[in-house]
């Protein structure tokens, strides 16, 4: 693809401006505490638009598009799932998580079970799940800037990886909070004003156009297209398709017209397309090959059931288990506000998932071309200048292309700052500023090391996949340990292994095991509809069999967790540990025995 | 319930401190003798009972039968109605799948141009979840309201 300045300055307008409020939100930021929860002087709408930008990631921005483009209506699930979650973070983890005190998933577990062997342990699942998330994101910043200005995918990696890493070193969560409640509102804006610029265009083209979108057939290129296959593909066509091509096609080389009457028909990378307007768009093996069928919720029989029942457990239950944004509840100073914070999360997340829908549906029209080569992710970045073919398009592809840089740098910020802080808390030499440094640079090398080497994962499979191992692992332990007071920390450390297990083992064999049919191949790509009732299941058995393992002081964080804030049994644990904002040493009246 | 509590944060010397911390230490009790006389008058003096509520945040504190039996209710009220809710949401937007699996022609319902399918899914269900998400905060409040007045009279 060629150079498109418009975009380009979009993206070096959005890194210089986090960037310069990085650094002014730095200027505050001195002591570990200040690092690490942004000395809880953070109001609950700021919190509320930071933890929304921190989530809102390449796979809300560019993904949900993507798959509303391939999957059609029933793509409307990960939306709903994406928003869906913090109802149940709401209702059940905020207030009791951010009344224990604990600052970080692992100081949770300790807190509440009494066993350093599982803090060690929910660490190792933060960093798994937390490099994992990263990983997306740098890929997702690569393809933002393949596609904007052709440059090679690894130099977007390396540049969002740069942005980020001065951004945490400059400040930790307090900039970050900044950043990223700011990155809220540039993405919010960056994606409604060009939906509905888009959508008025749409409906001013004339209705016959218009209908296409449900008709009984497949997609067709508006006008005469040039497609170039980058990694090799496997293409559906149901109806006979005349084009030229150049390069390989189902295994023999071709250059000229070739005919494809229906089935598949494989194309090798590199291999040039060139289709004439009004023809039918092939599509990659997977996605929706007509669009009365792309429109049409639920008609894939009972596995398409099963498939989204399953996403609806992963990503409503897998929320609560993501553990950039629960160290983000931290930053409230009360249960109450934690409470706050996650209904304006709630609205925020609404109010923006209403608009890349709109981008899906009008993609299936605008940029079919999309659908050939697999790179559907790319739908929002070029919708813009495929719809309107003047200044216009341009200018709004580049704020499209801005804020989907906004949608990397947010996430990946938020994600490494709590990677490292668990890191730099749960190892011996913890505690102090510099080792949040030096964990910083390991946790953004770690993932940059993966995206460069595995550039091939679709944004939305990994995302799915992260999802789907945090609702195996810390779902199950968040909602027992608030809720049951027979939990163990063998029953919670069994749970976490064998879901934990379980998802990652699915999401391994789904991607580079062999490609299998039917409801195994269904169970492979979206587990959690297994995983999660055997994670439960193996938590509360063992927990029963180690009944005389239950903690000693159960009652007293039950107490200090739903006790209303006004009797004041909070009792914050980082304070404990690293002192206080003037190193005060304080504490509540209620002091459990510190188990290290 | 903007009782005095809350309302004090900058009063003391350590005015610096987070809230949170507020409540907690100007509710201090009045058996600790290192804590700032200063604040802990300020807020039992506004209280009726304050001496009662004290004692039965000890009795909390000190888990005796009595305290436990009110913890314990307060959190099967919170979960109930955490799971109530759930079930709600479940019943309501976790029902649209199967609902599009059985009546398909339901798919296919058209307000205007637009499919009945796409607004169900694309549009109503985060209106609907805030509902869900303001019910709960409101009837959790409520519990909490309870609590403390149980344990203030």
């Amino acid at each position: 693809m060629q150079l498109n300045p418009w975009a380009l300055s979009g993206i070096v307008v959005m890194a210089v401006v986090t960037f310069a409020v990085g650094v002014y939100g730095s200027r505050s930021a001195h002591t570990t505490s200040d690092f690490l929860v942004a000395r809880r002087l953070v109001n609950a709408e700021r919190n509320a638009a930071a933890i929304s930008g921190e989530y809102l990631s390449a796979a809300s921005f560019l993904g949900v598009a993507g798959l509303v483009l391939r999957d059609g209506v029933d793509g409307l699930w990960y939306p709903i799932g994406f928003a869906g979650g913090y109802l149940l973070l709401l209702m059940f983890v905020a207030a009791p998580l951010r009344r224990s005190g604990a600052y970080t998933l692992p100081d949770f577990s300790e807190a509440r079970l009494g066993s350093v062997g599982l803090r060690k342990l929910t660490a190792l699942v933060v960093l798994v799940i937390g490099s994992l998330y990263v990983v997306p994101q740098f890929q997702g910043a690569g393809l933002t800037l393949t596609t904007v200005t052709g440059l090679p995918n690894e130099v977007g990696v390396v540049l969002v990886a740069l942005v980020v890493l001065v951004n945490v070193f400059g400040g930790g969560l307090r900039a970050v909070t900044l950043v990223q409640a700011m990155q809220y509102w540039v993405k919010l804006f960056a994606i409604s004003l060009p939906a509905f610029l888009l959508f008025t265009a749409f409906l001013s083209t004339p209705s016959t156009s218009r209908g296409e979108l449900v008709a009984d057939m497949p997609p067709r290129f508006e006008r005469d297209t040039t497609v170039t296959v980058e990694t090799n593909v496997v293409l559906t066509v149901d109806r006979p398709v005349l084009l030229r091509a150049e390069g390989t096609v189902n295994g023999a080389p071709v250059s000229g017209a070739v005919y494809w009457a229906g089935d598949q028909h494989t194309v090798a990378a590199g291999t040039e397309l060139h289709f004439t307007a009004g023809s039918d768009v092939p599509v990659v093996e997977g996605a929706v090959s007509d669009n009365s069928s792309w429109a049409q919720p639920q008609d894939r029989g009972p596995q398409g059931l099963f498939h989204t029942y399953s996403l609806i457990f992963a990503t409503f239950l897998g929320t609560m288990g993501l553990p950039h944004v629960l160290m983000r509840f931290y930053t409230n100073p009360t249960g109450h506000a934690a409470r706050r914070t996650t209904l304006f999360v709630l609205a925020m997340l609404g109010l923006f998932y209403l608009f890349p829908t709109v981008f899906g549906a009008l993609s299936r029209l605008y940029v079919p071309e999309l659908l050939v080569t697999g790179d559907t992710d790319a739908a929002v970045l070029l919708l813009p200048t495929a719809m309107l073919d003047n200044w216009l398009g341009k200018l709004l592809g580049a704020v499209t292309a801005a804020g989907a840089f906004a949608a990397f740098l947010s996430t990946s910020a938020g994600l490494i700052v709590c990677v490292a802080g668990v890191l730099s808390t749960d190892l011996p030499s913890g505690g102090q500023v510099r080792d949040f440094r030096l964990w910083t640079l390991v946790a953004t090398a770690i993932p940059l090391a993966v995206a460069m080497g595995f550039s091939s994962l679709s944004l939305s499979q990994t995302v799915g996949l992260v999802f789907a191992v945090a609702a195996s692992t810390f779902c199950p332990l968040l909602l027992l340990g608030i809720w049951w007071r027979g939990l163990t920390a063998w029953g919670a450390g069994s749970g976490i292994v064998l879901g934990g297990g379980l998802s990652v083992l699915a999401a391994v064999l789904s991607e580079w095991g062999p490609s299998l049919g039917g409801w195994l191949g269904v169970l492979l790509v979206q587990p959690a509809l297994v995983t999660v009732p055997l994670a439960f299941a193996t938590m509360i058995g063992v927990s029963r069999l180690t009944k005389d393992r239950v903690p000693l002081d159960v009652a007293r964080v039950m107490l200090r967790m739903h006790a209303p804030d006004r009797l004041g049994f909070i009792r914050d644990r980082d304070v404990e540990r690293f002192g206080g904002p003037g190193d005060q040493p304080r504490s509540g009246r209620h002091r459990a025995p510190e188990p290290d | 319930m903007s009782a005095t509590g809350e309302d004090l944060p900058g009063t003391g010397p350590e005015g610096r401190v987070p809230a949170g911390g507020p409540s907690r230490t100007s509710r201090r009790p009045r058996r600790d003798r290192t804590a700032p006389p200063r604040r802990v008058r300020v807020v039992l003096a506004d209280r009726r009972g304050g001496r009662r509520a004290v004692r039965t945040i000890v009795e909390l504190e000190e888990q005796t039968s009595v305290g436990e039996a009110l913890v314990r209710s307060l959190v099967r009220a919170q979960l109930r109605t955490a799971l109530l809710l759930t079930l709600t949401t479940l019943g309501t937007i976790g029902m649209l799948p199967l609902l599009f699996f059985w009546l398909p022609e339901l798919g296919a319902w058209t307000i205007g141009d637009v499919k009945i399918s796409w607004l169900l899914l694309g549009a109503a269900p985060f209106p609907a979840m805030l509902v869900v998400g303001l019910v709960y905060q409101w009837r959790a409040e409520r519990h909490e309201r309870d609590f403390i007045d149980m344990v203030e009279n």
